[in-house]
């Protein structure tokens, strides 16, 4: 696989990406990880570029993520954050991002609520775009930073059952991991409430459970998504209570030890997953977050990035 | 003006006719209709190897006059028809002012008298600016000519409102044309629930949405013996519910689009807001059902459902961008393509849903190619394929999905009223 196979892309989704191509990003995301052991945890691989995030969604894990994976590949970063309300009234999003295209900005990193905006902007702009979620589509980094923990954690992705719990019809998390993971050769299961199991999202090739007694039987790592409250007044389920009874993660739910347990955040304790399990030994919450970083580096890097990784240990 | 259109194959559901004939015009009236007439005019136009059919009608445009100028006006929307054969447009009601009043569709006529090129017949209001609450006054904007009643777009959601609406339409023997769509199962949805919409991160429309509102409207036309047309159907249910109402007499007609026997959803899947539609861009499976609804005349009436819109309003993200794409233009080379061609429909019968069916529906006509009838012509010319671009297009928008696509099968000749408006794809 050559290194110069991203070069110049942008990265939009999982969906697009060949196995080949996760592969290289997660590879590559191993001598960056290897780097925050140091003392000085910065190199110069994007010296010279501008990178812009633009934030159409309030974010601050994967906004600071993304700002400390530039800056310690050197990026001169700028951050902008829009309220959606204002982009409503105001600018065009094409209009926004031309204005960056004009200041010469080498890679645009964007959040959006819109499924399908920063494709808008692939497809029309000649700038390097990374989707840092749109809507209920895609996070591609948040799903690499997943696989790169499992990897690391049992050694293979091949073969092994991964149930993702939650809200699937509102969850960008779930969709990426969905490709991924099944490109990447695991079984996936989707466990949650009927009412936030999308239509035929089995087409994707996932098993779908409504229950966690079923679904959790004999699963390699639980990725458990944060549950919104907004959904509870769209009556998508009666109560908070309840959902927690039927779907929450906590120590009489998941009894087998040796499940990886891994949560996007931010986490709701207490709702979707309890103090118990999240503070847990087999719990890789903080480990993720970590993790997230090196990936976003190694898609920097391969997307726009100028040198050999060597250099990382020189 | 003095016009023979000689040697075409002239359709003619009106008077059931399919023969090669010659068609002598002068001023606004047909004169003569025969073989190898002989006759002195102005203008010859030879329509061998040609269709002549009696002028098409479009039952669903939105010429957005007055209000909304910047995406489409009566004289760009009226030409855009030309271009697309067609002698007659009925424009809907969601214009701003919305024609829910006497006054609006005076202007309608007026302009349309001064500014346009084809016939314009005004649909009015089910409710005061399309709210849902109170009936229009049916009489008065019957006086004024309006051919049906519609709040297309804000389907109205109150039964016993339809059920007065169709009640009272009656007195006026205008038909009530409905847009079906459970806006509660719809909410936010911008594409069809389905794999699709899974998979993009699409909010859902899902087909139910669309027929159980077809559900309530046949049993509330049933029950009050009303006049119901239905717009636009999209679902393989709302073609099952119709036939069997159908077969239970109930006074109900029904139209489809030419994108949605053309396209289904698979087409989002690039976020082109070129296909997002209301309603929405179904499964193949809808798909194959609407052209059988259309075989076996479930679906009375082929319909543009032109809805220009300007160029920043579409390229935005498909959450924010408006619904609906311009067809006035492609209907007939669509029609062709996807149901002539394959041998869905014969001539006759696809003819019949762009002229007959629909000028009886609405009672704006009842000749055809007939001696003594007022002059509105259209003819065809299936083989001419070209490459619909959008320096072709005569209205104002220029969103549809089919610009940069190869078409066949598209009219060479609009006459209206005696008097040539197209010639050879121009405007005249």
């Amino acid at each position: 696989m050559s290194i110069q196979r991203l070069k110049g892309r942008h990265l939009l989704d999982i969906e697009s990406l060949t196995r080949e191509e996760i592969e290289l990003i997660l590879d590559t995301a191993v001598p960056f990880k290897e780097l925050f052991t140091k003392s000085v945890k910065k190199v110069s691989f994007l010296r010279g570029k501008t990178v812009v995030n633009i934030f159409y969604e309030p974010s601050t894990r994967t906004r600071t993520s993304f700002e400390i994976a530039e800056k310690r590949l050197s990026a001169d970063v700028v951050n902008i954050a829009v309220s959606t309300s204002s982009v409503k009234k105001g600018e065009s999003l094409l209009d926004t991002i031309r204005t960056l295209q004009a200041m010469k900005a080498d890679i645009i990193v964007m959040r959006h609520s819109c499924a399908g905006a920063p494709h808008l902007l692939a497809k029309r702009l000649d700038v390097s775009v990374i989707n840092a979620g749109d809507g209920p589509h895609a996070h591609p980094t948040q799903a690499l930073l997943d696989m790169f923990t499992i990897r690391e954690k049992l050694g293979r992705i091949e073969g092994i059952t991964v149930a993702l719990i939650g809200d699937i019809t509102f969850s960008r998390v779930a969709r990426s991991n969905i490709w991924g993971l099944k490109k990447l050769g695991a079984k996936v299961r989707i466990i949650g409430p009927a009412t936030l199991i999308p239509k035929d999202i089995d087409k994707l090739g996932v098993e779908v459970f409504y229950s966690l007694e079923k679904g959790l039987k004999n699963v390699d790592v639980v990725n458990i998504l944060r549950i919104q409250r907004e959904r509870q007044k769209e009556m998508l389920f009666p109560t908070i209570r309840e959902y927690n009874r039927l779907f929450g993660i906590d120590e009489t739910t998941l009894t087998a030890k040796n499940v990886l347990v891994m949560h996007p955040g931010p986490m709701n304790r207490g709702i979707e997953i309890s103090d118990y399990i999240a503070d847990s030994p087999q719990a890789v919450i903080c480990e993720q977050v970590t993790n997230g970083i090196a990936v976003r580096m190694a898609v920097l890097y391969l997307i726009a990035g100028e040198g050999d990784l060597n250099e990382i240990n020189d | 003006m003095k016009l023979m259109i000689k040697n075409g194959r002239v359709i003619d559901p009106f008077n059931n006719i399919d023969e090669q004939l010659d068609i002598y015009v002068e001023n606004e009236r047909i004169k003569k209709v025969g073989k190898n007439l002989d006759i002195k005019v102005d203008e010859i136009y030879d329509a061998n190897g040609k269709i002549v059919t009696p002028g098409l009608i479009d039952m669903h445009t939105h010429l957005r006059e007055p209000g909304f100028e910047s995406k489409e006006k009566i004289a760009t929307g009226t030409r855009s028809a030309a271009l697309g054969g067609f002698t007659s447009v009925i424009c809907m009601a969601n214009t701003n002012p919305v024609i829910d009043n006497q006054a609006t569709v005076k202007l309608i006529h007026y302009i349309a008298e001064n500014e346009g090129v084809v016939k314009v017949y005004p649909v009015a209001a089910i409710t005061k600016g399309m709210k849902g609450e109170e009936l229009t006054e049916f009489g008065d904007l019957h006086r004024v000519g309006v051919v049906g009643f519609s709040d297309d777009g804000n389907p109205v959601m109150n039964a016993e409102i339809m059920r007065r609406a169709l009640e009272y339409a009656k007195m006026f023997d205008l038909p009530v044309m409905v847009h079906c769509e459970d806006l509660n199962l719809s909410a936010d949805g911008v594409a069809n629930e389905g794999y699709y919409s899974t998979v993009k991160g699409l909010k859902g429309i899902p087909a139910v949405s669309e027929s159980v509102l077809v559900a309530r409207d046949l049993l509330l036309a049933k029950y009050t013996a009303g006049k119901l047309h239905i717009l636009h159907i999209t679902t393989k249910e709302s073609v099952k519910l119709i036939k069997d109402a159908k077969n239970e007499n109930v006074n109900v007609t029904a139209e489809v689009t030419p994108h949605h026997f053309s396209l289904t959803d698979k087409e989002i899947v690039n976020y082109d807001t070129n296909y997002k539609i209301n309603p929405p861009l179904r499964s193949e499976e809808d798909r194959k059902a609407l052209i059988e609804g259309l075989k076996d005349n479930t679906i009375d009436v082929i319909a543009s459902d032109h809805a220009p819109h300007t160029i920043f309003e579409k390229d935005k993200e498909f959450n924010y961008a408006p619904f609906g794409i311009i067809g006035l233009e492609t209907v007939v080379p669509l029609v062709f393509m996807y149901l002539i061609e394959p041998g869905h429909l014969s001539l006759m019968q696809a003819i019949e849903k762009l002229t007959k069916n629909p000028a009886q529906i609405t009672k704006i006509k009842d000749t055809g190619i007939e001696e003594g009838g007022i002059a509105d012509i259209t003819v065809i010319d299936p083989e001419l394929e070209l490459v619909y671009t959008k320096d072709m297009v005569a209205s104002k928008g220029i969103n549809s999905p089919f610009i940069g696509k190869k078409l066949k099968g598209f009219p060479t000749l609009t006459v209206v009223n005696g008097k040539i408006v197209m010639k050879d794809r121009i405007l005249v």
